[in-house]
């Protein structure tokens, strides 16, 4: 049972949690470079996210009052859900140890897991901030999830399976084509990325002013470690959205055996991260943010987008 | 087995009449039933994977005797009325201590137990009938506890009202039916071929029937009237149990009483479910008395679990497909376990905060998590089962029902083909809703600062409450993690309702699921579980070596302008404006004047909010203006003089006499 | 199947995923824009359709439409918009979801009558034609739930776009009725035109719910 293939999957499993967990920060550190040059500011460094994740580890923790044990270990659940999550997203192999456990409903899931302790942790205080923050989080939430799960119907008929894997199999195979349907279903995954991330035009992550909050009003009260989990979790459910586009709409490079497969999957792979950083920016700087009950029209765009995918699937399939 | 059954039920019913009697005994009289119930449920576990049984009483209608059978769909739904059953009675063993009249409670209770029993064991329309009747009649008589409340009386004659329907419903059904030969019993019923009209007439008349009873949209209103009127114990039995044996008498009609139905009837059902699951969400969020959010949330949940049902006749009408229909079906009864689950906990949770805070008002508790740690734990468990949360219990039916939803399109025919991923999009937005109020439920009730003297001064329930809550917290757990388990346990039900069931979970890894093909789609909660764990300890020993110990406590920051009045947190209003001003203006006719007082002026600016339940305005409204022209109308025949009188005696024998002659 | 298929279905998933775009727009210049955009999309339609059918005449048709319906009428609306100094905003009737579903109520209702209808012919054509119809009844619920004059007019080309989707689809449909058919819609958009200066004259205003007031006959 336990023979060389299971061991190289555990060690290419490893070595995915491991880079995922490190190559988070600097993803926000590229992003954030990119927009400080096209707005021609100098910018920070590109190691910036790590100096502030140590800064924040090294400080004490400041609790308010009333933070209940929800509010102490919600920083940690919230960490580990994220990282469970990217895990499991087959990143630069698909053999790993955890692919079989790889379905888009799970992930999903597991990130609306996440969010729902988040949003906990900002009511727990009892100040009018986490509550402003978690109920336009869950606002954005019931009309992002649908838009994602529609998505995953979509591809779901055409790949024939909800597992990461085998879709990213069938997107490599010859018998694709061009698909109408997967090119929606990418704008779709786009907005819902968007959405799920805070970015603009949704939220702005750089902001701390209280009209624009979302994600940051729900974690005003943090501070020390439990922040630096938090911001880490952001950055990594940045990084983990990112995969899964690229997993499913341009898995060049994936699937590969043997130690020169390993090796140009992790290249390609880092080569798809910096490519989607630097774009993220160029889009962050280009558009303004919505203000926040225009976000509903535009997810809800998002949703029927996805409906038109899986009914413009239809036809294709079955002419 | 059946016997042993019966004559638990026997135990009940003389429980009901020795409360009815005795004084002053209620704990041992909840004792009892928990035992009972518990013993029962054993027994319908174990006859599961055993052959169907039947019993003829020697009671009721002389020429028809009293049916019993126990087949796999009874002793399913049987297993499901028990727990439900027994961790109510384990629960009301604490919570009845502080009922203030008890002599209206404790008859009622081991009557409507029995009832539930009843109508998931009979075997012939009479007794069915009669024990659905008795099982409106008694949660009737608990709803109305609380007699002097203006609410409640209207709560209990709506309550009657939409029971009267469904009653008269499902009597119409079966008669239709019998037929003409005029039998009753459920077996000579499965073997009649009734004509294709009739059988679609009788599976809507089913449909309403059923649906009255279990909430389906639009017959759903009595349900968060009824639900918070009756004490907490019956609350969780009325929407954890008595909604699922609804779900059961559809079951029993439709998949065995009547020929396969046409494949538009499933659509219908699942479209229903869809509509139900998405408006019960969404009163449930507008609401702030935490027992009729539980309420209209059940009403959601039936949605979904009438998705999975209407998915199932979908592809058992389409023929060739049974493997399809046997995935459906196993996540519509495998909602149906986790929702009473998981409801009942809830209601529990509800009620002992209803007890230390004196309210049910969401909006005057706060801070409980403090002051009801171990309440607040087993709710949170019950809020995040029930927003589809892995590794528990409740993600794993949402899974499986999305898993049948994927299959829908592999139909031919165009209506399931944009039908059902239309209910996908529905049951989408239902689930991520859901987790939105459960949010609301618990962050506004526990967490935050307290907002009255009564939730700063709330004591932790008893320990007998607590281990109610505490047991199915594990089984909630326990379900979510060995998914596989529970399924092989009631394959038994969908082999025998489809002739088919899912692929034999037993030999997969850990707690694997595979609905389909292991290439398709699979699902493990163990393994996630497991996951979450590892990840959670190297987390936490990444922190302890890396960052630095210290803990300071100090005054919530709240951005530099801390406010110690616990008035300027969110309320569960405001929490819930964001969706109330998106779906709001469709679905309720939400609008909202706020009034600013002038620049300068120190008055504070009012915001009024009005909401038209549109359903209410739509379905009852007309119906019940209606019936009060009718018997307007109608009244005048009280006045008439002793000629009219006369003259309609002379009228009624006149047509008599001639409606005679033409049949000649 | 191949990539003939392919790129005339992306084409024409193009065109109902603009139509879509209009009925979402709120401001005029975007709407004009959409406008640019679909009959781009139209005109890329029909010289692909050119290209399978080897018909050299559509590529005529793809030229007229590229230049008549992307640039000539766009523009010289954006120039009225100036001209008559319109408020930008249009208004609509009804909230954006419940139009939006409806769009895709009625994509999902042509594809289900349109396809079956068809079977047997050629595939292209089919899904042309299904498609097609779509976005002519998605530029009728535009002209339906507007209040504003121009944001009808942007409905009425939208519709004319997809009726010819589905000529280029059909095949064999000669140049001479595309001719006419382009002249009817120039008139038409000269006649609009007029109408709309002479109403902005006359009453300040081209708000079909103020103009109500104006009506002869009474109730």
């Amino acid at each position: 049972m336990i023979g060389p293939s299971m061991i190289g999957s555990v060690a290419i499993e490893a070595v995915q949690m491991g880079f995922v967990l490190l190559a988070a920060p600097g993803l926000v550190g590229i992003v954030r470079a990119v927009k400080a040059r096209l707005l021609r500011r100098e910018g920070p460094p590109l190691i910036q996210p790590y100096r502030q994740l140590a800064r924040l580890l090294g400080k004490e923790v400041v609790l308010a009052h009333n933070a209940s044990w929800l509010f102490r270990t919600a920083p940690y659940l919230i960490l580990a859900l994220t990282w469970a999550a990217a895990s499991v997203v087959p990143t630069f192999s698909t053999h790993i140890i955890f692919a079989r456990l790889g379905d888009l409903i799970v992930i999903t899931a597991l990130l609306g897991a996440a969010r729902f302790l988040l949003a906990l942790a900002g009511l727990d205080i009892g100040t009018s901030f986490g509550g402003i923050g978690a109920s336009r989080e869950v606002m954005f939430a019931s009309l992002a999830e649908p838009a994602m799960l529609m998505i995953v119907v979509t591809l779901a008929i055409a790949a024939g399976s909800t597992q990461l894997s085998s879709i990213a199999a069938f997107m490599l195979s010859p018998a694709l084509g061009l698909r109408i349907s997967l090119a929606f279903a990418l704008i779709a995954l786009g907005i819902v990325a968007l959405a799920e991330n805070g970015r603009i035009p949704f939220d702005n992550p750089a902001t701390h002013l209280e009209l624009t909050m979302v994600h940051e009003a729900m974690v005003l009260e943090y501070s020390g470690r439990h922040l630096a989990m938090i911001e880490l979790a952001a950055a990594l459910k940045l990084l983990l959205m990112i995969s899964i586009i690229v997993c499913i709409f341009f898995p060049f490079g994936l699937g590969g055996m043997g130690a020169a497969g390993f090796l140009t999957g992790l290249a390609s792979y880092a080569a798809k991260l910096g490519i989607a950083a630097v774009l993220l920016g160029i889009f962050e700087v280009s558009i303004a943010k919505m203000r926040i009950f225009r976000v509903p029209e535009l997810l809800g765009a998002g949703l029927m987008l996805g409906l038109l995918a899986t009914l413009l699937l239809y036809v294709s399939r079955s002419l | 087995m059946i016997l042993v059954l019966l004559a638990g039920t026997a135990v009940l019913l003389a429980l009901a009449l020795a409360g009815a009697v005795v004084k002053g005994q209620g704990r041992s009289l909840y004792a009892i039933a928990s035992f009972v119930a518990f013993l029962s449920a054993i027994l319908a576990l174990v006859s599961l994977p055993a052959r169907p049984e039947t019993l003829v009483l020697p009671l009721g209608l002389p020429w028809l005797g009293w049916h019993f059978r126990l087949d796999p769909l009874s002793a399913f739904f049987l297993l499901v009325v028990d727990l439900g059953a027994a961790s109510s009675s384990l629960f009301a063993i604490g919570y009845g201590r502080h009922e203030a009249e008890p002599g209206r409670v404790l008859p009622f209770f081991p009557l409507f137990l029995a009832a539930l029993q009843l109508v998931v064991l009979a075997a012939d329309a009479f007794s069915f009938l009669f024990s659905w009747e008795l099982m409106s009649l008694a949660s009737w008589a608990l709803v109305l506890v609380q007699h002097r409340d203006r609410e409640s009386i209207r709560a209990g004659y709506v309550y009657l009202v939409m029971a009267l329907l469904s009653g008269l419903a499902l009597l119409l059904c079966f008669g239709l039916l019998a037929g003409a030969s005029g039998s009753y019993a459920f077996s000579a019923m499965r073997l009649a071929h009734p004509a294709p009209g009739l059988a679609v007439l009788a599976l809507l008349l089913a449909l309403i029937g059923t649906g009255a009873k279990a909430g389906l949209v639009p017959l759903h209103a009595w349900l968060p009237l009824a639900h918070p009127a009756a004490p907490s114990q019956v609350s969780a039995l009325m929407s954890g149990v008595m909604t699922k044996v609804a779900v059961y008498a559809f079951l029993r009609i439709a998949f065995t009483l009547l020929p396969i139905p046409p494949a538009w009837a499933g659509l219908l059902v699942t479209a229903l479910g869809g509509i139900t699951a998405v408006l019960g969400v969404l009163y449930a969020l507008m609401q702030h008395d935490l027992k009729r959010l539980l309420a209209y949330h059940t009403v959601e949940n039936i949605g979904i679990i009438f998705i999975g049902i209407g998915l199932a006749m979908v592809f058992r009408a389409a023929g060739g497909e049974e493997a399809a229909a046997a995935l459906a079906l196993t996540a519509a009864l495998f909602h149906v376990l986790n929702h009473s689950l998981f409801k009942s906990l809830l209601f529990f949770g509800a009620g002992a905060v209803d007890r230390a805070t004196g309210t049910r008002d969401m909006e005057r508790g706060g801070g409980l998590i403090h002051r009801m740690p171990q309440t607040a734990f087993f709710f949170l468990i019950g809020c995040a089962a029930i927003s589809a949360l892995p590794p528990l219990n409740g993600f794993v039916s949402e899974w499986l029902t999305f898993q049948a939803i994927l299959l829908g399109p592999g139909l031919p025919a165009w209506g399931p083909k944009i039908i059902i991923p239309v209910a996908g999009a529905l049951l989408a937005l239902a689930a991520s809703l859901a987790a939105a109020c459960f949010v609301k439920a618990f962050g506004i009730t526990f967490l935050g600062r307290p907002r009255s003297r009564e939730a700063a001064e709330a004591a932790e329930t008893d320990r007998f409450s607590l281990s109610a809550m505490g047991i199915l917290a594990v089984l909630c757990f326990l379900a979510g993690i060995f998914p596989a388990a529970v399924i092989n346990a009631f394959a038994p039900v969908s082999r025998a309702l489809l002739g088919a069931a899912m692929p034999g979970q037993s030999h997969l890894p850990w707690g694997t699921i595979i609905p389909v093909a292991a290439a398709r789609s699979s699902y493990d909660g163990s393994a996630i579980f497991l996951l979450i764990l590892a990840v959670t300890v190297l987390a936490v020993a990444g922190a302890r070596r890396l960052a630095a110990h210290a803990v300071r406590r100090a005054p919530a920051w709240d951005c530099g302008f801390p406010d110690p009045r616990p008035v300027t947190q969110y309320t569960a209003t405001s929490f819930a404006e964001p969706i109330r001003r998106v779906f709001g203006p469709i679905i309720f006719g939400a609008a909202s004047i706020v009034r600013m007082p002038p620049p300068g002026a120190t008055a504070p600016a009012e915001i009024e909010t009005a909401l038209h339940d549109r359903l209410w305005e739509i379905f009852y409204d007309p119906v019940a203006a209606a019936v009060a022209r009718l018997a307007d109308a109608a009244n005048h025949l009280q006045f008439l003089t002793i000629r009219r009188y006369l003259f309609f005696v002379f009228a009624a024998l006149v047509m008599l006499l001639f409606a005679l002659a033409l049949q000649r | 199947m191949g990539l003939g298929f392919d790129i005339a279905h992306m084409l024409a998933g193009l065109m109902v995923l603009a139509s879509l775009l209009l009925l979402y727009q709120d401001r005029l210049t975007a709407l004009i824009n959409v406008l640019r955009l679909h009959g781009l999309i139209l005109a890329l339609a029909v010289a692909w359709q050119a290209h399978i059918q080897s018909a050299p005449e559509l590529f005529v048709s793809a030229a007229i439409a590229l230049l008549v319906k992307a640039l000539v009428i766009p523009g010289a609306l954006d120039r009225i918009v100036e001209r008559l100094g319109i408020h930008r905003s249009v208004e609509t009737v009804g909230g954006i979801g419940l139009t939006m579903f409806a769009g895709m109520a009625l994509v999902a209702l042509s594809l289900r009558v349109m396809l079956p209808v068809t079977a047997g012919a050629d595939p292209v054509s089919r899904q042309d034609i299904a498609l097609a119809l779509s976005v002519v009844l998605i530029g009728l619920l535009v002209m339906v739930t507007r209040r504003n004059a121009l944001g009808q007019v942007a409905g009425f080309l939208s519709l004319e776009n997809g009726i010819d989707l589905a000529a280029a689809g059909a095949r064999g449909m000669p140049l001479v009725v595309e001719l006419s058919v382009a002249f009817s819609v120039l008139i038409a958009f000269i006649v609009i035109g007029i109408f709309l200066f002479r109403i902005r004259e006359r009453f300040d205003t081209v708000d079909l719910a103020a103009l109500e007031a104006f009506r002869g006959e009474r109730r």
